[in-house]
């Protein structure tokens, strides 16, 4: 004699028959988020040094927070050290941002249409920053000539 | 056969001062259960039920005193009774845990004690989930021995040290506390999770496995070991005590090496 012994659930058991949203694409290839995983911390250690530097520097040497204006900008985008300083937190922090912010999209988005759309927005507002930025630090002019007139400035010499 | 049967140890009564112990203490809870029945509801409710309760009993007693006392239509799993099987992870006052291992007494007694299915995963009925999507996750990541060498006549012998190297990993009892603790998991439900990392993890740095490099190849994926966020609640959440979140670090170190 055989006993039939009903299975307790939607024949879900042992059929393999997993709940479509649980369901894996097929296996992604390369190392793309490895990559990533290891520049977060990477970054990070850096921008530990370039970020807390920077304050340093800006607030607290000589008359710290009081000396901040646009002559102390203007001053410090003309040496190089200053320019690769700012570039590389420029490029690190917006690369270190967006990713972690491309990881937030992943989590939360929960439409395929979302998450491509805000990442679109992302990505498109790194790019005009990081190019806007690298254009700012590497073109920056304290004392513009325009039409041979000398523009405002007090701290300019005089042309 | 002779009808007369010794009498059970258990009912001879013992007074207490010859050492029996004292009565146990009683107590009474309000344990407020998780209840969804798809056929009479798509929305889940809470039920509280006044038990009185003893200071040996555990969460899995109260489920129990309902279920046989009370309402018997109450479901969950458990199998062993004794923290072995897995079977009854569930969320007991927002914690992971199995029921089975937690003393009522250890609780907040002077509040409900709230009793959930574990998150993340379809719930079937009241703290029945199905488990499908999480064993598929293990199943992915092979976890049996797979070695390349001749069967050897006799037991594979291993050194106190190499076996040392994995014995957290081989505590897991697959209960799911930990996959349906993280957050990573309850956003999609895609990420491979803890429970399959852990047991990855199991053989991966067992010495006689000759397979690790294709399971560190398929928690390489998007849904793998990059998705852990280090947010510790798989190891706060494993009855077993296993080190969950740095068996993860473990794996993904060992990724990191053979690749750079
Ligand atoms: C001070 C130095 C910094 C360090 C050491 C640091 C470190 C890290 C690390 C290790 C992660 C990865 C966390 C994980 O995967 O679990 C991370 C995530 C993130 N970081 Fe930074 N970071 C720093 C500065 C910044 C800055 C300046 C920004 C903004 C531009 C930023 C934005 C983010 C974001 C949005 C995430 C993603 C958060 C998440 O995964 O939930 N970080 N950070
Ligand atoms: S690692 Fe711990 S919590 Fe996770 S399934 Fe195994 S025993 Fe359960
Ligand atoms: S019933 Fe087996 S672990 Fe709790």
């Amino acid at each position: 004699m055989s006993t039939d012994i009903q299975t307790p659930r939607s024949g879900k058991i042992g059929s393999g028959k997993i709940a479509p949203q649980y369901r894996r694409g097929t296996g992604s290839k390369g190392n793309f988020e490895m990559f990533a995983w290891l520049f977060m911390r990477l970054s990070g250690v850096v921008l530990v040094v370039l970020i807390f530097g920077h304050l340093f520097v800006n607030l607290m040497v000589g008359e710290g927070i009081h000396g901040i204006d646009f002559g102390f900008v203007a001053g410090k985008w003309a040496d190089p050290f200053w320019q690769f300083w700012d570039l590389a937190m420029l490029w690190l922090a917006m690369l270190h941002g967006t990713n972690g912010v491309r990881t937030i999209i992943n989590d939360y988005a929960e439409k395929d249409a979302t998450r491509l759309w805000l990442k679109v927005v992302l990505y498109a507002a790194t790019v005009v920053i990081v190019v806007l930025g690298t254009l700012v630090i590497f073109t920056f002019n304290p004392c513009p000539v325009v039409n041979g007139v000398q523009l405002p400035g007090g701290f300019c010499p005089a042309p | 056969m002779s009808a007369e049967l010794a009498e059970p140890a258990s009912k001879i009564e013992l007074p207490a001062h010859i050492g029996g112990g004292g009565e146990i203490p009683t107590f009474n809870i309000t344990l407020r259960v998780r209840r969804y029945n798809p056929e009479v509801s798509e929305e889940p409710v809470w039920e509280d039920h006044q038990l009185t309760m003893y200071g040996t009993d555990r969460v899995l007693d109260a489920l129990h005193k309902i279920k046989w006392e009370i309402d018997g239509s109450l479901s969950f799993r458990r199998s062993c009774a004794h923290g072995v099987c897995g079977s009854d992870a569930m969320r007991i006052n927002g914690r992971n845990r199995l029921a089975c291992k937690t003393l009522l007494k250890d609780l907040d007694t002077s509040k409900p004690i709230t009793v959930e299915p574990i998150k993340g995963l379809p719930v079937e009925k009241d703290l029945i989930v199905d488990m499908e999507p999480f064993f598929q996750s293990f199943r992915e990541v092979m976890p049996f021995l797979i070695n390349k060498g001749h069967e050897p006549t006799k037991e594979r012998l291993q050194s106190v040290e190499d076996r040392e190297r994995f014995d957290d990993t081989t505590k897991c009892i697959l209960c799911a506390a930990c996959t349906s603790s993280c957050p990573v998991f309850w956003t999609d439900g895609q990420y491979f999770g803890p429970a399959a990392i852990v047991n990855a993890h199991r053989f991966i740095f067992d010495s006689r496995d000759d397979a690790g490099d294709m399971r560190l190849e398929i928690l390489n994926d998007k849904e793998g070991v990059w998705r852990c966020r280090t947010t510790f609640n798989c190891s706060e959440a494993c009855p077993r005590g296993i080190q969950v979140t740095q068996a993860i670090a473990e794996v993904k170190q060992a990724i990191l090496a053979r690749k750079i």
